[in-house]
């Protein structure tokens, strides 16, 4: 089974490298190993190979497929680039963390059986997060522990739906599921929880803007991408997918339009584009399916791009705030253009990749006679020119300038930018070599003068209103609430509310048990025999009533029992009363 | 030594007018082969309409921009919310 040997080792193994070489190999490694995967994967012959046993399951490392293959092909492409962006850092940690992510999202695309599936998954879940920690500030700290759990949740939920789903059919095959319960619902949400679907989206615009200038750009592509790979495949026509794709559409434009930050006006566009996918899976007919596949190609080279453009802004000018940057096409004319490209491949502008891949998706819901899903997947295309196209490039490169002069980013990075745009506008003028990688038979055609017209129409007009209502698209220095808060306050309510019950009720033991009771013991133990005669005869005195002096008796009491002077009979007596209750308890 | 003039073609407001009527230009030339051309409909009639695609992208965006302005009444909130 050498013919089918699995990518993700390759990347794997890199990683493993990456130790022990010293930096200048490694920068050629890191470049050598999505080349190989490239390679290696182009070469991959349709089948499965690669069985093995574990937990008592037959288990498929290896399942090659042309929906496989398309994810496997734009992930190796993504991750040369990105690593081609990376060349200035020089040191292991996140390159390992990359190699070993990239692979394993490379492994989830290509496992042929749920619990592979399940593994690869949470290891994306763990490696991604350190691309956040090598920020290294609080805040990143901060945004990666609130992401790495809710990805664990996420995979709970995963693992759960898979363990019900292999109890009830006995089968850990990983297709299009049939079964509709509790378990295949659990492996839904949990794909959509990687997917970024609300409410669990806010992981996304939370983190990914926290992560370093390539960290970013790497953890773009293969996350949420992963999981449009997996609900292609498992989940193809659940119509509940078109309603979560559409929300999630719309969801990502109102919020990277509050938003500020340049970097999570980017990741709110993720959202939302990834939204167009989930729907095309919801859909599920062939055509939605092969459009589905070519949008995550396409955007994970134009989304990349424009994190790349983004990032070098970062890097030259350490701020991301749109209120702090503006003006910057004077010193980054070319990071501008690159920018500007891949502004417009998002936009689906004819002439750039997105507008050879994501009309296929809303043509595919127009043959099912979707109103709804055509409605709204066109007022969401109108709405990314707005928040994505103009909005990212204009107040970051245009506006009023900011008075930075930061100059362009070192020439890997321009490299990396250049390839990426290249395939931006080589998709968008010739898409044919796409379309002949795609699960099936296409039979679309992008240009017609009808359609480029329409498009341009839209695109054109709502770069009108956006410039006419500029006023209101003033940018604030603000942040806005997303469903983080729910987990963010949330947790820290929890956190009062365990401090207060938990930490109240250790008090209140603390008191009873650590100060009263052993300081009542010790008073009662340093003289037991006068303390029990002293209780007995204020027991004795109250009995009888009446109003007396008992000090005198009671300084008798412990004078007697500091000397240890009692009469005779009154041991005796004691004696025979121990005895007589023993005997009682004995013959009873 | 001089130092090279800075490219700021963007700063000056006669370029920006230039701009400014090119675009209105574009926007005209977009809309006019519509009256001209049979256009095919997807569901409703009303897509024949002239410039049915440019009215649409236009109310959609400024729709979107004022619901997102009046949520963000409601969303927004200053920087060091969380901390």
């Amino acid at each position: 089974m050498t013919d089918l040997f699995p990518p993700a080792l390759i990347f794997f193994i890199g990683a493993l490298l990456l130790l022990v070489l010293p930096r200048i190999a490694r920068n050629g490694l890191i470049l050598l190993v999505p080349a190989l995967g490239f390679f290696l994967i182009a070469s991959l012959a349709p089948g499965e190979g690669w069985h093995y046993q574990l937990f008592g399951f037959d288990l498929t490392l290896m399942r090659v497929d042309k929906l496989s293959k398309v994810f496997g092909y734009v992930f190796t492409i993504n991750a040369f680039c990105a690593f081609l962006f990376a060349q200035h850092l020089k040191t292991v940690n996140e390159h390992f963390a990359s190699l070993i992510y990239i692979g394993a999202s490379l492994g989830a695309v290509f496992a042929g059986d749920l619990i592979s599936l399940y593994l690869f998954w949470e290891v994306m879940a763990i490696t991604s997060t350190f691309l956040i920690l090598a920020r290294r500030t609080q805040k990143s700290g901060r945004a990666a522990f609130r992401y790495v759990m809710m990805h664990l949740f996420g995979g709970l939920l995963l693992l759960a739906g898979i363990l019900l789903y292999i109890n009830q059919t006995g089968s850990v095959a990983f297709d299009g599921f049939v079964l509709r319960d509790l378990s295949t619902y659990l492996i839904l949400v949990g794909f959509l929880v990687n997917a970024a679907a609300p409410p669990f989206s806010a992981w996304l615009s939370d983190a990914y803007p926290e992560a370093t200038v390539t960290g970013g750009v790497i953890m773009t592509a293969y996350t949420t991408k992963t999981a449009v790979y997996t609900l292609l495949r498992g989940f193809p026509g659940w119509e509940i997918l078109m309603l979560v794709g559409c929300v999630m559409a719309v969801y990502g434009i109102i919020y990277a339009i509050l938003e500020n930050d340049m970097r999570r006006i980017l990741a709110y566009s993720i959202i939302n584009q990834v939204g167009f996918m989930v729907c095309a899976a919801g859909i599920g007919t062939a055509m939605a399916i092969n459009g589905a596949a070519a949008h995550a190609f396409c955007h994970i080279i134009y989304k990349a791009l424009l994190w790349m453009s983004a990032g070098s802004v970062l890097y030259m000018t350490g701020r991301s705030k749109c209120t702090d940057l503006g003006g910057l096409y004077k010193t980054m004319p070319w990071t501008m253009v690159f920018g500007i490209v891949g502004a417009l491949a998002i936009s689906s502008f004819p002439g750039f990749s997105g507008y050879t891949s994501k009309p296929m998706i809303i043509e595919a819901g127009v043959h099912e006679g979707l109103y709804w899903v055509w409605l709204v997947l066109e007022i969401a295309s109108a709405g990314v020119f707005l928040h994505a196209g103009i909005k990212f490039p204009y107040f970051v490169f245009f506006a009023r300038d900011s008075g930075l002069r930061p100059g362009e980013p070192p020439r890997h990075m321009m490299a990396a930018m250049a390839i990426m745009a290249f395939i931006c506008i080589f998709l968008g003028v010739y898409p044919q070599p796409l379309y002949d990688i795609l699960p099936y038979a296409v039979s679309f055609q992008a240009y017609t003068f009808e359609h480029t017209l329409n498009q341009l129409q839209l695109l054109m007009f709502s770069a009108l209103a956006f410039f006419l209502l500029l006023p209101l698209l003033r940018r604030t220095e603000t942040i806005s609430l997303d469903t983080d808060w729910f987990y963010r306050l949330g947790g820290r309510a929890f956190y009062q509310l365990c401090d207060k019950a938990f930490n109240g009720l250790n008090d209140w033991m603390n008191r009873i048990f650590v100060e009263q009771l052993p300081a009542l013991l010790t008073r009662f133990f340093a003289d037991p025999g006068a303390n029990l005669q002293k209780y007995g005869l204020r027991l004795v005195a109250e009995m009888i009533g009446g109003e007396r002096d008992l000090s005198a008796t009671e300084a008798a009491i412990e004078r007697r029992s500091h000397l240890g002077t009692y009469p005779v009979g009154g041991g005796v007596l004691l004696a025979v009363l121990f005895l007589s209750v023993l005997s009682f308890f004995f013959f009873w | 030594m001089t130092q090279k003039k800075e490219f700021d073609w963007f700063d000056h407001a006669r370029n920006i007018r230039r701009l400014r009527i090119a675009f209105y230009g574009v926007l005209v030339l977009l809309v006019l082969p519509d009256f001209f051309i049979h256009k095919h409909t997807l569901f409703s009639p009303v897509e024949t309409w002239p410039g049915f695609y440019a009215a649409f992208g236009f109310i959609a965006c400024v729709a979107i921009i004022i619901i997102s302005k009046l949520l963000g009444y409601l969303l927004k909130r200053k920087e060091d919310y969380y901390d």
